[in-house]
């Protein structure tokens, strides 16, 4: 074991002077992420440049006890990559490199650092398609998308993160490496060691490598816009267009408040007498879209919508989803911290969900707006609030509690696509019982006996030692 | 020893501003200074947490703090990309003054800020002078760039300049005040750039509002426009440039006021009266009134008068025509949301076929005095505006900025490409001259 400033040499060596930070201002700017809770600087950050450095990055770390937590963007919204105080922040944005596009084997391989957008973007030059679209996709990385199993506005129809992982090459807590899954479809060799990976926010391993499915693009699509006069039109609606075995791309759902906030931002003409808006999008063969969207259509209007208007041409397309993609900017304009929720039900509780939203923003007298992926039941009750005005916090965090009180008690789950971090682990228990958490637990214990990967997060503190 | 819980209270002043940033990232995605580090520090997520650090009072001495603040190109990208609507380029340059105003202006910013440029005569004959001996440190790199390099070593002399004009525009002009035949006149702002490096292009300025009858007021000796001041965070030399080029155009009479330079308009339009600093009411009043009436040359020719093409249009259809691009300047499209004007002002030009070069509108990296501190970050900004600007195929690259034009003349001739780099009111101006000539044979 090192002194600290031997270690930090130790660092230096291994990794170049250029990839090691320790002044104060670069500390302090790896103390945070896009959740509300409490920032914390590390004791060190650094940059590998190679799969190679990463590894001895992550041995040293054990060799010396020290936790250590990984970033990509930054753009986690439960605490994720804050690190423990005197821990180190091991930076994944050198390691962008699209090592390969299979297009005859629809797959690619990718370093962890690859932006989700860049990816999407090159994975359609080959003609190909990668769904996942998580809301930070024009920055998030690949590498985080899959710590934290993240979902978007596709999953209805395409899944999550999850399914689009075929393999991975991830270090230990010992910095060795680890093989899990394959390029190919099937695959029962072993363990599903990636099955276990996907989603545990950096508590198990250290990703190296990912391998990705990718399948062909959609020929054709087409979006609409539905209004309803009432919440529960709209959200019955949602169910309906399920029920009739239709599985629309995107689903998504915004209440009068949000689509208040978002006129009064865009001036996009958008009905601001309106309960709730629907927004659809169908996709496939041709003559399929034309058929699920006049059906849309119909069962839309049989439950109520009072206006439905399908988009005509890629512009209006554009228009539509604009409107989607601004309303979390629209929303938290309105005050000084946005906090947003992601507590998601089985998809017919959503009327039930929508309508105990509103009570509880009555009840601590809140501003809520909720919009979200009602297809999937993933809701975004997002709070607008001041955290200075400490009363109001109060508040805030009361109707956080009862959220997800309600969430479960609807048969849901905590966190459908945000994570649970540090912001939620103290409601695990809650929704997965205890021997859910002490099976956990174990497997920390015994796959990372020193406790440094990305220590605190999910499972909390204490960590049983079997 | 720095007393922080005064810096902080200073500091405090922005709070409003900075807890609009909910963290959540997507700066990120168009930083250009980020994209080249890595660096959390560098994007404007960063740099914000870094200012409420100062309001918590988390770091020992302001220094980090300030180094951290001054590495940014205020291309205004993250702005105008960011979902909550942090008004980033008021808080940097406010935080700026705040920073030199507690910890005092480098002592080489205050000789030319103080010392020079807030004095546009003394500025002015320096230049005259530096412009008569810079053969002896300047050779030719590319002739047909028109750039330069160091004849000897010195710091700057492994790049490529562009030099000094031999003879200044308000050298050559003097002042000038004529009436147009359209009753509409506009008062020309010509900046340092222009004046000193660029003349060509204050010529063509000049001979497209004659073509299309516009008056023009010219008041000779004109100042800087304050923004490399304001930049470094000294307010009080750029009130001083503020206040002296509003009684220069105080004594014309026009209707709008024009410049050529992307960064002077916007400075113009929306810095002079947020931070012209301590005038009277009736200063005030005149800033918002000029600021009001100033207009970018494009879209003046454009929005107010009927754009003359040249009458030879149509004569030279046989003619092959020459693929240009454009380069969208940061502070004209970010800032103003000018972009389609520049544009047509090129497709007013028969000669030529717009060629868009991807990421147009991505920040070509100079960023004033950025490029002096941080050449190395501003050049690999620039590289990738130069590969942007080969692969579109195009002969010559436009844009609506002097300063754009130095960075990317510098690393066109830097990598020996001979493509020409010209402002989009010298292309238009050129087809009004290309009809003289066809007037006359």
């Amino acid at each position: 074991m090192s002194t600290r400033n031997g270690l930090l040499k130790e660092f230096e060596r291994v990794l170049g002077r250029d990839n090691v930070f320790y002044e104060e201002t670069d500390l302090h700017a790896y103390s945070y992420d896009a959740a509300v809770v409490e920032s914390c600087p590390p004791w060190l950050v650094v940059r590998p440049q190679s799969s190679e450095a990463l590894g001895k990055a992550v041995h040293l770390c054990n060799e010396n006890s020290v936790p250590l937590t990984v970033r990509g963007a930054g753009t986690n919204l439960s605490g994720g990559t804050i690190p423990k105080p005197g821990g180190i922040v091991i930076l994944t944005n050198a390691l962008d490199k699209i090592l390969e596009i299979n297009e005859e084997d629809l797959y690619a391989v990718v370093q962890p650092g690859v932006i989700t957008a860049k990816f999407a973007a090159a994975v359609e030059a080959a003609g190909l398609f990668y769904p996942p679209d998580p809301g930070s996709q024009a920055v998030s990385t690949l590498g985080g998308n899959v710590a934290e199993n993240a979902g978007g506005l596709r999953g209805l129809r395409y899944g999550v993160t999850r399914d689009y992982v075929m393999g991975l090459e991830f270090f230990d807590s010992n910095g060795e490496l680890v093989k899990a899954g394959a390029r190919t479809v099937k695959c029962v060799t072993g363990y599903n060691l990636g099955g276990l990976l996907v989603g545990s926010e950096g508590t198990l391993g250290v990703f190296s490598r990912i391998i990705l499915k990718l399948i062909p693009m959609p020929v054709a699509k087409k979006a609409m816009m539905a209004v309803f006069p009432e919440v529960s039109m709209a959200s019955e609606t949602v169910s309906a267009i399920i029920s009739n075995k239709i599985v629309p791309v995107t689903l998504e759902f915004m209440d009068n408040f949000t689509i208040r906030a978002v006129e009064e931002f865009s001036r996009a003409g958008l009905p601001v007498e309106a309960a709730a808006m629907l927004l659809i999008e169908v996709d496939g063969h041709p003559a399929q879209v034309e058929e699920d969207a006049a059906k849309v259509e119909s069962i839309c209007r049989r439950m109520g919508a009072t206006r439905i208007h399908a988009a005509q041409d890629a512009r209006e397309r554009d228009k539509v989803w604009e409107a989607r993609r601004s309303a979390l900017s629209a929303l938290s304009r309105l005050r000084p911290t946005t906090v947003l929720e992601d507590a998601t039900v089985p998809r017919s509780k959503v009327p039930a969900m929508i309508r105990c939203i509103e009570e509880i923003a009555r009840k601590f007298d809140l501003s809520i707006g909720t919009f979200g992926h009602a297809g999937d039941g993933n809701l975004h009750p997002t709070i607008l609030t001041d955290r200075r005005d400490t009363g109001e916090w109060l508040r805030v965090e009361k109707a956080i509690d009862e959220i997800f009180e309600k969430a479960l008690e609807l048969g849901g789950t905590l966190s459908g696509e945000h994570g649970i971090g540090t912001s939620k682990s103290k409601y695990l228990e809650k929704e997965t019982g205890r021997a859910a958490i002490v099976y956990s637990r174990r497997i920390k214990a015994a796959l990372d006996p020193k406790n440094i990967l990305n220590p605190g997060k999910i499972i909390g503190e204490r960590v049983c030692t079997i | 020893m720095h007393d922080m819980k005064k810096l902080a209270a200073l500091v405090k002043e922005l709070e409003e501003q900075l807890v609009v940033c909910m963290r959540c990232g997507m700066c990120q995605a168009v930083c250009p200074v980020y994209t080249e580090t890595g660096r959390e520090a560098d994007v404007a997520r960063g740099k914000l947490a870094l200012l409420d650090g100062l309001i918590q009072q988390i770091f020992k001495e302001p220094g980090g703090v300030h180094e951290r603040l001054m590495r940014c190109l205020l291309c205004g990208s993250c702005a105008a990309n960011c979902p909550s609507g942090v008004k980033v380029l008021d808080i940097f340059l406010k935080a700026r003054a705040i920073l030199v105003g507690y910890t005092g202006l480098h002592p080489a910013n205050k000789i030319i800020f103080r010392g020079m440029l807030s004095h546009p005569r003394v500025f002015n004959s320096l230049v005259r002078a530096a412009g008569m001996f810079q053969g002896v440190f300047l050779k030719s790199a590319d002739e047909f760039l028109g750039t330069s390099c160091g004849r000897f070593s010195f710091p700057l002399a492994h790049r490529h300049l562009k030099a000094f004009a031999p003879a200044s525009f308000n050298t050559t002009i003097g002042r000038l005040n004529i009436n147009g035949g359209s009753g509409l006149k506009a008062g020309f702002f010509v900046g340092c750039l222009i004046d000193k490096i660029y003349p060509n292009i204050g010529h063509a300025v000049l001979s497209s509002l004659k073509a299309n009858g516009v008056g023009v007021f010219v008041p000779d000796e004109q100042g800087c426009c304050g923004i490399p001041a304001l930049s470094s965070g000294d307010l009080l030399a750029f009130g001083k440039m503020v206040r002296y080029n509003l009684d220069l155009f105080s004594a014309g009479d026009f209707d709008f006021l024009v410049t050529a330079c992307a960064t002077c308009t916007s400075t113009i339009k929306k810095l002079w009266p947020m931070f012209a600093g301590d005038l009277s009411e009736a200063e005030k009043t005149r800033i918002n009134e000029l600021a009001e009436k100033t207009m970018d040359i494009s879209q003046f020719l454009v929005e107010k008068t009927g754009l003359v093409t040249a009458a030879s249009d149509g004569k030279n259809f046989d003619r092959e025509k020459a693929l240009i691009s454009y380069h969208d300047p940061c502070h004209l499209k970010k800032s103003l949301g000018i972009e389609a004007q520049p544009r047509m002002l090129l497709g007013a030009n028969s000669g030529y076929v717009l060629k868009e070069m991807s990421e147009a509108d991505r920040c070509c990296g100079c960023g004033g005095s950025f490029n002096l501190k941080y050449y190395e970050i501003s050049a690999s900004i620039g590289r990738r505006k130069r590969d942007s600007i080969l692969q579109s195929g195009c002969s010559t690259v436009a844009t609506s900025c002097p300063a754009c034009m130095l960075q990317i003349s510098d690393m066109l001739s830097q990598a020996g490409e001979h493509i020409r780099v010209k402002h989009a009111v010298e292309i238009y101006a050129d087809s009004l001259e290309r009809d003289l000539d066809v007037d006359t044979h």
